[in-house]
């Protein structure tokens, strides 16, 4: 199998071409395009596990700004986004929100967890 | 009339990086004039990740990476007003601001540029139709959905291939909303390849290059947008026609650095990069007035805002000690593939960095730099494309005080 696509690790953005199955190791998968390790990585992840960080906003009660906007602290299944959107969007915060603050920990049980990207005073 | 070393308009990313290099070079004197009623300039609403790999070597959010900067200041105690709108800069350097207590009027020795940029609107790029609401340009759209939280609706067609549009194409489908597919007038991306990837590769959202909306139908609320595909003139062809119902068109279709207050203070602009005109020490034509950031050209990523913004705050530092700065009677001259280069003006007896874009995409490009019959240097690029910025340095002992340089792309 080859796939061709684009790095996302940098703003580079390499044109990677991955090709499973090559050679005496089955399981190898061999990278060209690639200019850093990373992008390798990247590329081995990307044929075997995708994954995405993805960024969004919660609501804050009594704060000066309506809402908090939120990450993840590392990256989750591909498939998984929406179920994460889901579980974000039930949440609700209170000001005085501080960046950093956990949101949810160990979001659906990926190993990864909601913080705040973004403080949020309280109403004057 | 106040009197201050350095007045800094804008408290963005640019202004703020100026701000603290200032500070911790010793320049205490400072004053950061911001018109909205926080810091942090356009990072606030960019609550996506990928700003500082290349700045602090990881990946932050927007509000993360203002963040770095906005509590350095604070740290530091740098004197800066929000809610304070500028609102003329004279050449002399005497800056009259409108705030909650009235007008301001501030007399300062050197003036920084960091307005940022704003983005083409439907009537910079004159579509034909009704005038329904449902038309917002991408950076509205994610004020409106990241800041305020409204969603600004259900069935969206993205206009331009600019990187705001297609990060609001993602945001847009989180947040469940349909994405029908990305026009891109020209016969390439005008976003970082990446993004195509993670925000619309990813969500199945089509790119569809030299097409563009030729009309706009709906009274009240948008209910279609026509498009076409354009030929290589980028007129649209026609019986290429095609409706797609949509309550939602987003515009990414450039960005403009916003320069009324440098016209007012008889800054020369540039025609192609719609910046200042400036030297190696980011001083525009008028002595003693600075410029860095979106506003002196388009940036593709905020950390080159952060660090040209340094660059710059190093030169006035030299400024304020020195009273003024060198000649630079050198012209940077660009050939036809390039689209501009900042600086426009160099002296050649200082190492500087030079930023360029070229004007479409180029494999095995070669950036070339000479100065009459010499080549002073040449930059390999496997891929040169418009949406990314090059940077180059150039050494001082590379160049002749004689010639003007230029600038060309072969291949």
């Amino acid at each position: 199998m080859v796939r061709e696509f684009t790095c996302i690790m940098c703003p580079l953005g390499c044109d990677l071409r991955a090709e499973a199955g090559q050679g005496e190791n089955e399981d190898e998968i061999l990278v060209t395009g690639n200019t850093c390790r990373k992008g390798k990585e990247y590329a081995v992840q990307e044929l075997t596990d995708p994954q995405r960080n993805i960024a969004t906003s919660v609501l804050v009660f009594g704060g000066e700004l309506p809402l908090a906007s939120v990450r993840l602290t590392r990256a989750i299944p591909k498939e998984r986004i929406f179920d994460v959107m889901a579980e974000i969007r039930k949440q609700r915060l209170t000001a005085p929100v501080k960046a950093g603050q956990i949101v949810i920990q160990d979001v659906l049980g990926l190993g990864s967890d909601v913080i705040v990207t973004k403080a949020v005073g309280k109403e004057l | 009339m106040r009197q201050t070393d350095v007045v800094i308009i804008g408290g963005g990313p640019a202004g703020l990086a100026a701000a603290v290099r200032l500070w911790e070079k010793g320049i205490r004197d400072i004053l950061i004039l911001e018109r909205e009623h926080f810091l942090g300039g356009i990072l606030r609403q960019c609550i996506h990740d990928g700003f500082g790999l290349t700045r602090f070597g990881e990946t932050l959010s927007g509000p993360e990476y203002a963040a770095r900067f906005i509590d350095q200041a604070l740290e530091m105690g740098i004197p800066y007003m929000t809610d304070v709108t500028v609102i003329d800069i004279s050449g002399d350097r005497k800056v009259t601001a409108s705030s909650r207590d009235g007008i301001l009027e501030i007399q300062a020795k050197a003036v920084v540029l960091t307005m940022g940029c704003r983005e083409r609107t439907r009537g910079a790029i004159s579509i034909p139709g009704q005038r329904p609401a449902g038309v917002y340009t991408a950076g509205v759209a994610q004020s409106y959905i990241n800041l305020q939280n409204k969603m600004v609706g259900r069935e969206v067609v993205i206009l331009g291939s600019g990187d705001i549009g297609m990060i609001m194409a993602r945001r847009m489908t989180l947040e469940g909303a349909h994405v029908q597919a990305v026009f891109e007038v020209q016969p390439y991306a005008s976003g970082l390849p990446r993004n195509i990837e993670q925000c619309l590769n990813d969500y199945g959202i089509p790119l569809y290059l030299s097409h563009t909306v030729t009309e706009i139908k709906g009274t009240d609320r948008l209910e279609a947008v026509v498009v076409s595909e354009v030929d290589g003139r980028m007129q649209p062809v026609p019986g290429t026609e095609k409706e797609y119902p949509c309550d939602t068109l987003i515009l990414s279709v450039g960005l403009i650095p916003e320069n009324e207050l440098s016209l007012s203070a008889g800054v020369v602009l540039d025609e192609r990069s719609k910046g200042a005109v400036v030297d190696e020490y980011h001083q525009t034509s008028v002595p003693g007035i600075f410029a860095a950031g979106n506003v002196l050209q388009v940036h593709d990523l905020v950390d080159f805002v952060s660090m040209e913004a340094e660059s710059l705050a190093d030169s006035v530092v030299r400024y304020l000690t020195e009273g003024q700065l060198a000649e630079c009677g050198l012209e940077v001259k660009t050939d036809g593939n390039v689209t501009h280069t900042i600086p426009q003006r160099i002296s050649g007896s200082q190492d500087f960095k030079l930023s360029l874009r070229v004007r479409k995409p180029v494999r095995n490009a070669l950036i070339r730099l000479s100065q009459g019959e010499k080549v002073i240097l040449e930059k390999k690029m496997p891929k040169a494309i418009p949406a990314e910025m090059i940077q180059i340095p150039v050494k001082a002992e590379k160049l002749s005080r004689e010639k003007d340089l230029e600038v060309s792309v072969v291949w």
